[in-house]
């Protein structure tokens, strides 16, 4: 199936309250941003979409895929679901190699291609400091080289035209890269974020509220700008945080360009 | 009489699953009525009444749990029969965790929590690879990565059955559980029906109460280590 757009039918917040929001459609190409506090209720959000829900998540939401109700395979088969996911949780539990694992997952989306297992590592080490070996066992991974190889999977495995992503930016990994990687061309992508950068790259962004969708903001031309000058600051504070990481000193000099 | 057999290691999310996909079945119309086996203690009878379906608690004390049931079974029907219950559902505990609590006509449902590691489903025995249904908890907790994963170690061991991402606390996929309870069959009469699979093996002298570990005190059906069985007894 081309799939060419979703729907978030509203569902109610953590009150009971009907969401304020009571229909999204992000099309095929779009970036929507998810913003609001801790416990706002983002992650249940982005939940919500990768489970396709149909009224039986605490939301009570209903996700359409070309403004219908998605086949009940699309539900269950993560073969046909076609969704890709980077949660949070970035601590693997599973007792297996990196190899191993890859290969199972890989397996599990009904992908068989030699190769495919080098090509995830070769991407995931590009986004983190410390390389992972195939040969690692997935527990004693770090959290950046966790969520490097997550990124990587996504771009590589479960490579889907919906792509979620819940906060990117505490990974210590390279976060526009990794956007980019995942994001891809012609998908529709959900991200959730506190960096303003991020959240000023997207068109829209969605306000959560108390469990609720409270509000979708359009991102404007000067918040545009904002960004833009925003990721130069963030490259620089990037260039000073490889300085330090390899062990270099700071001077007063160095502050001068921004400060 | 539908008969549904609930088995799954500990923790997993067993009973809390049940109570989110009861109040599915009352709202329907049905009358289930539960069993509750377990080996030394619960409390779960208490969370059963407050949705105020018919609950009886069984503990196996040092007995497999397991044949503890099956050797209940009956009784346990005739009780639900009293309560004017339509669906007996037996939650089990599981002792070894290669249990085989499912008849062949009751609709076996292994609950598994997904924390627990995709090597798991190769390790545990007949109550994953002859279950109808297998509901993954806990699946929010690990990546989706990890979720595929483990599903798909699941189908590895038990190609035929039907799985269900559950959720204990929000009651997300106990919709679709009870659709499984409401399309399956009557059992008919207990007097034909078998297990699936033969219960774990162990006949000795061990089982009543032998507590001498040396080889001259060993008696009944033993297995040695390289794999070699015999019988020691009269």
């Amino acid at each position: 199936m081309d799939i060419k757009e979703i729907t978030i039918l509203g569902g109610y917040d953590k009150f009971g309250n009907p969401e304020r929001v009571r229909e999204l459609t992000i099309k095929k190409g779009e970036i929507l941003g998810v913003v609001g506090p801790t416990g706002s209720g983002k992650s249940n959000l982005i939940s919500d979409i990768e489970q396709l829900a149909q009224g039986d998540t605490i939301s009570k939401r209903r996700i359409l895929v070309n403004g219908e109700v998605p086949p009940v395979e699309m539900r269950r088969d993560p073969r046909k679901r076609r969704i890709a996911q980077l949660s949070q949780n970035m601590h693997f539990l599973a007792d297996m190699t990196v190899e191993e694992f890859l290969l199972m997952h890989a397996k599990s989306r009904g992908i068989e291609k030699d190769g495919i297992v080098d090509k995830v590592i070769k991407l995931a080490n590009k986004l983190t400091g410390e390389p992972i070996d195939k040969d690692c066992p997935l527990t004693i991974l770090s959290g950046g080289q966790s969520r490097s190889l997550m990124v990587a999977d996504i771009a590589v495995i479960s490579d889907s035209p919906i792509v979620l992503i819940d906060e990117i930016e505490n990974a210590g990994i390279k976060k526009h890269e990794a956007l980019e990687l995942l994001a891809g061309h012609g998908k529709i992508v959900l991200v959730i974020t506190h960096d303003p950068v991020l959240a000023l790259i997207t068109d829209r962004r969605v306000v959560m509220k108390n469990g609720g969708m409270k509000e979708v903001i359009e991102t404007t031309e000067e918040e545009k700008e904002v960004s833009r000058r925003l990721g130069e600051i963030d490259n620089w504070m990037l260039m000073l945080r490889e300085k330090v990481r390899h062990g270099e000193r700071l001077t007063l000099k160095e502050l001068e360009l921004f400060c | 009489m539908k008969i549904v057999i609930v088995a799954g290691t500990p923790g997993a999310g067993k009973t809390s699953l049940l109570i989110h996909t009861i109040r599915h079945l009352k709202d329907r119309g049905c009358h289930p009525a539960v069993v509750k086996i377990d080996c030394l203690y619960t409390d779960d009878d208490v969370r059963y009444k407050k949705l105020g379906v018919p609950v009886l608690v069984g503990l196996s004390k040092d007995m497999c749990p397991d044949h503890f049931a099956i050797y209940n079974i009956e009784e346990m029907v005739e009780w639900a029969k009293e309560q004017n219950a339509d669906i007996l559902i037996v939650e089990t505990a599981g002792l070894c965790h290669r249990c085989a609590p499912y008849t062949k006509n009751s609709l076996g449902i292994c609950v598994i929590d997904a924390t627990c590691g995709p090597n798991t489903p190769r390790k545990v025995g007949p109550f994953l690879t002859s279950a109808d249904v297998v509901a993954i908890t806990k699946g929010d907790i690990v990546s989706q990565a990890e979720r595929e994963v483990f599903r798909e170690r699941v189908l590895e061991m038990n190609p035929r059955c039907r799985i269900y991402d559950v959720n204990g606390l929000s009651g997300q996929g106990s919709a679709e559980i009870a659709k499984e309870i409401l399309e399956c069959k009557d059992v008919e009469n207990l007097e034909n029906e078998e297990l699936r699979h033969s219960a774990p093996l162990c006949i000795c002298t061990l089982c009543v109460g032998e507590t001498r570990i040396a080889k001259k005190f060993h008696r009944g059906v033993l297995r040695r280590i390289d794999g070699f069985m015999k019988y020691v007894g009269e």
